[in-house]
């Protein structure tokens, strides 16, 4: 039996078919260019991950992808637990969040990221040296810098209070316009200065509250005030050199300071110092805007006489502790041309903006050409008191631990070698030329291959 | 009983039926309560082997890698925690740590188990609930309870003792002072294990050997002396070791309060190891520091036990 359709047949038809599938348009089903899962670090201002969520979704759409986010909290460091077992086990989310040195710790399993953080630089102009030193691991950027979290911990400190006991008007020295910025006052602002009021204010009642745990808001102050006094824990070349005159200078300093400072310092964690500006008990602390956000809602009072300000001045420049976090991609992500796209989008100005608005300005962006987002000069009570947030004037962001090779600054920075140190000079009376002999061992220990 | 069946079988059947015998074989295989029993302990054998036996071994592999994990170097992260002050001082806390609160678990537990159990069986039950509380409350959500007892800044016992006016502690702020703090929660927690396990010994004590010492003249003290105590002697050893293990091990109570400070003080050998494994990001120095608690806690176990069965030969 014959079959009623000849070969020629077949072949025209065969032709108009292909000819139909190549000409006809691309119609796209609701998520054609895959899935996206971000590990993203869990925001404690209420609302803030929704801004991130918004972009998310916005991009999302746009490019028909599927974007789902996990918060995952810091509590307990949760978001580092999951990070190394998503390391270990080579799967899991596509982007993670990372803090501080996580992306040093990860590297050899994070995609580069050069193409994005350059063109965001070619744009952006250039980015915080301590996000470099992170993030840049010979050569190649590993992560990139996130506002979501990423913070700096200037002072913070109670107008009433320091005009009242010290005499000083912090308002008039660091005023919510930095080119208002008088160089000769904000050169008044130095370390001895800081000293010599936080005496008088402990004698009025009202100590300063600076935290010698072995957190990170401890770790960033003291890491601060080493770099403002010269001090250099080991060098980028592997070479130890904590046993300086600067190093004696600062834990002579340390020890006068730490005498007008509650005993309780000691054995706070990064909420201690919060809880002790919010209380109305402390004049001053060194962190982010947060303690200030949760007093607006807990203690109006302290709240309307609180203001963010640059950091005292030492012998070497003026320095605060910043702590970026980080987005990485997984080497093993399979949607990475995607990834890399999201990023960039909610690395734009027009998306930091939101984020920062989100956050009331604790999210802090890498690029300095942003710190002229509207959040930070509107942002009450009163206004302007977050205004010198970002780092304004002479004053450089810096992180304990450097300039060592960052494998070497995770282990300083981790193990709290700096805040050991001091405690152990200022609280445990030994000393100056043990305690040095002791750091000495452990940064040894550091250098280990 | 179908292996009961199968014996009726007479031979030349038997031979004729030796198609099926595959299937009959595995249906006895089946119905042999050693297999029932196996296969019904495959899934706790699979949790155990997954989640402890491959993490266990997976982990002294970690222990001899690199800090890289590129390279395998034997011992060397050993030897290198050995030469650490820092790692002998965690050393000692541990091994402080352990033993302080091991002893105060089982004195505390022997002691509430008699004040329990001579209680009128009426209220027994009341009281044995109630004392069973803190072992039974989640181990992280009490510590926060105490946590916020001892705050550094706003301790309620501090507030307590201020009103009636004596002078704050320094509970978690002093090391000494945070090592007590750590001790006292773990004491606190643990010590109702012990009073369970002690009166449930105290009960299969049998009543006449008291009656009889009575009648001899003996004191109380020395019905504890010579009857108690050795009728719980086994019961006290695994107890013990049960918990030595489990305190030494020790992670939630010192990261909640102080996370191993002030001056690294409080640290234990679990605390320590993730400092370095994960907060520090080297994960074969952090899994060589939780190993080393393996040959501590093995030579006690092997006293403990030889002790043990010892003591079980001479009763039988």
């Amino acid at each position: 039996m014959r079959s009623g359709m000849s070969r020629r047949t077949v072949l025209k038809t065969a032709a108009l078919a292909s000819t139909t599938m190549i000409t006809a348009p691309y119609v796209r089903g609701a998520y054609a260019a895959g899935s996206l899962a971000l590990g993203c670090w869990d925001h404690w201002v209420p609302g803030a991950n929704k801004a991130l969520i918004k972009l998310c979704n916005e991009w999302g759409e746009k490019n028909k992808v599927d974007v789902k986010i996990d918060f995952i909290t810091s509590q307990g460091e949760r978001d580092k637990l999951t990070a190394a077992a998503e390391a270990q086990a080579g799967t899991g989310h596509d982007i993670m969040s990372h803090r501080d040195w996580n992306i040093k710790i990860h590297q050899n399993v994070l995609e580069p990221l050069d193409d994005v953080v350059n063109a965001l630089i070619k744009k952006y102009g250039p980015i915080s040296p301590v996000a470099e030193y992170l993030a840049r691991i010979k050569g190649t950027w590993r992560g990139i810098p996130t506002t979501v979290g990423s913070q700096v911990k200037p002072c913070c400190s109670r107008l009433d209070l320091y005009k009242e006991h010290a005499g000083l008007d912090l308002r008039d020295m660091f005023p919510a316009d930095e080119s208002k910025y008088d160089r000769a006052k904000t050169d008044m602002w130095t370390w001895d200065v800081y000293l010599e009021s936080a005496q008088k204010l402990y004698k009025a009642g009202f100590p300063v509250g600076l935290p010698m745990g072995q957190t990170s808001d401890a770790i960033d102050w003291v890491g601060a005030l080493s770099n403002s006094f010269g001090v250099v824990f080991v060098d980028a070349k592997d070479n130890i050199k904590i046993n300086s005159d600067e190093t004696r200078q600062m834990l002579e300093y340390l020890k006068k300071l730490m005498a007008v400072n509650p005993p309780e310092v000691y054995a706070w964690d990064d909420a201690g110092n919060n809880r002790w500006l919010i209380s109305g008990k402390g004049s001053s602390i060194m962190n982010p805007p947060s303690a200030w956000a949760v007093a607006k809602r807990d203690n109006p009072k302290v709240a309307e006489n609180c203001w963010t300000h640059g950091m005292p001045k030492g012998p070497k420049g003026r320095f605060v502790g910043q702590l970026p976090q980080f987005y990485g991609l997984w080497k093993f992500s399979k949607n990475k041309a995607a990834a890399k796209d999201l990023l960039t989008y909610i690395s734009q100005k027009e998306s930091v903006a939101q984020l920062v608005e989100a956050s009331v300005g604790y999210d802090l962006p890498s690029f300095k050409t942003m710190y002229d987002l509207d959040t930070w000069k509107t942002v009450e009570p009163p206004v302007g008191t977050v205004y010198s947030y970002p780092p304004r004037g002479d004053e450089q962001t810096s992180i304990a631990g450097a300039p060592a090779r960052s494998e070497v600054g995770a282990q300083i920075y981790n193990q709290a070698i700096n805040t050991v140190m001091v405690a152990k000079f200022t609280q445990g009376n030994e000393k100056l030329d043990d305690v040095i002999k002791w750091a000495e061992k452990e940064l040894e220990g550091t250098l280990r291959a | 009983m179908a292996d009961t069946a199968r014996t009726w079988i007479p031979s030349a059947m038997a031979d004729t039926a030796a198609a099926p015998v595959t299937r009959n074989g595995f249906q006895r295989l089946m119905r042999r309560r050693s297999t029932i029993a196996v296969a019904m302990c495959v899934p706790l054998m699979a949790i155990v082997v997954c989640l402890i036996i491959y993490p266990a071994f997976y982990s002294i592999y970690l222990s001899m890698l690199n800090k890289a994990q590129t390279r395998f170097i034997g011992l060397s992260n050993f030897a290198f925690l050995m030469s650490r002050d820092t790692f002998w001082m965690v050393a000692e806390q541990s091994t402080i740590f352990a033993l302080s609160a091991v002893f105060f678990k089982a004195l505390i537990g022997l002691i509430t188990a008699h004040l329990v159990n001579n209680l009128p069986v009426k209220g027994q039950r009341k009281w044995r609930g109630m004392l069973l509380v803190p072992w039974v409350i989640p181990l992280a959500l009490s510590t926060l309870g105490w946590w916020w007892m001892f705050d550094p800044t706003n301790s309620a016992f501090n507030y307590t003792l201020r009103s009636f006016g004596f002078a704050g502690i320094p509970w978690l702020s002093d090391p000494y002072w945070a090592r007590f703090s750590v001790i006292l929660v773990n004491v606190w927690y643990g010590a109702p294990f012990f009073l369970i396990m002690y009166l449930a010994a105290l009960k299969s004590v049998p009543e006449q050997l008291y009656e009889a010492a009575s009648i001899d003249g003996a004191t109380a003290w020395q019905k504890f002396r010579h009857i108690t105590l050795p009728m719980m002697h086994n019961i006290i050893a695994i107890t013990v070791l049960f918990s030595l293990i489990v305190t030494f091990a020790n992670f939630d109570i010192v990261q909640i309060m102080t996370a191993g400070g002030p001056r690294n003080m409080t640290h234990m050998f679990a605390t320590y190891s993730f400092l370095l494994g994960i907060r520090s990001g080297d994960l074969p120095l952090g899994a060589a520091t939780s190993l080393f608690m393996v040959p501590i806690l093995a030579i006690a176990a092997v006293f403990i036990l030889r002790g043990v069965r010892k003591r079980g030969r001479e009763i039988a």
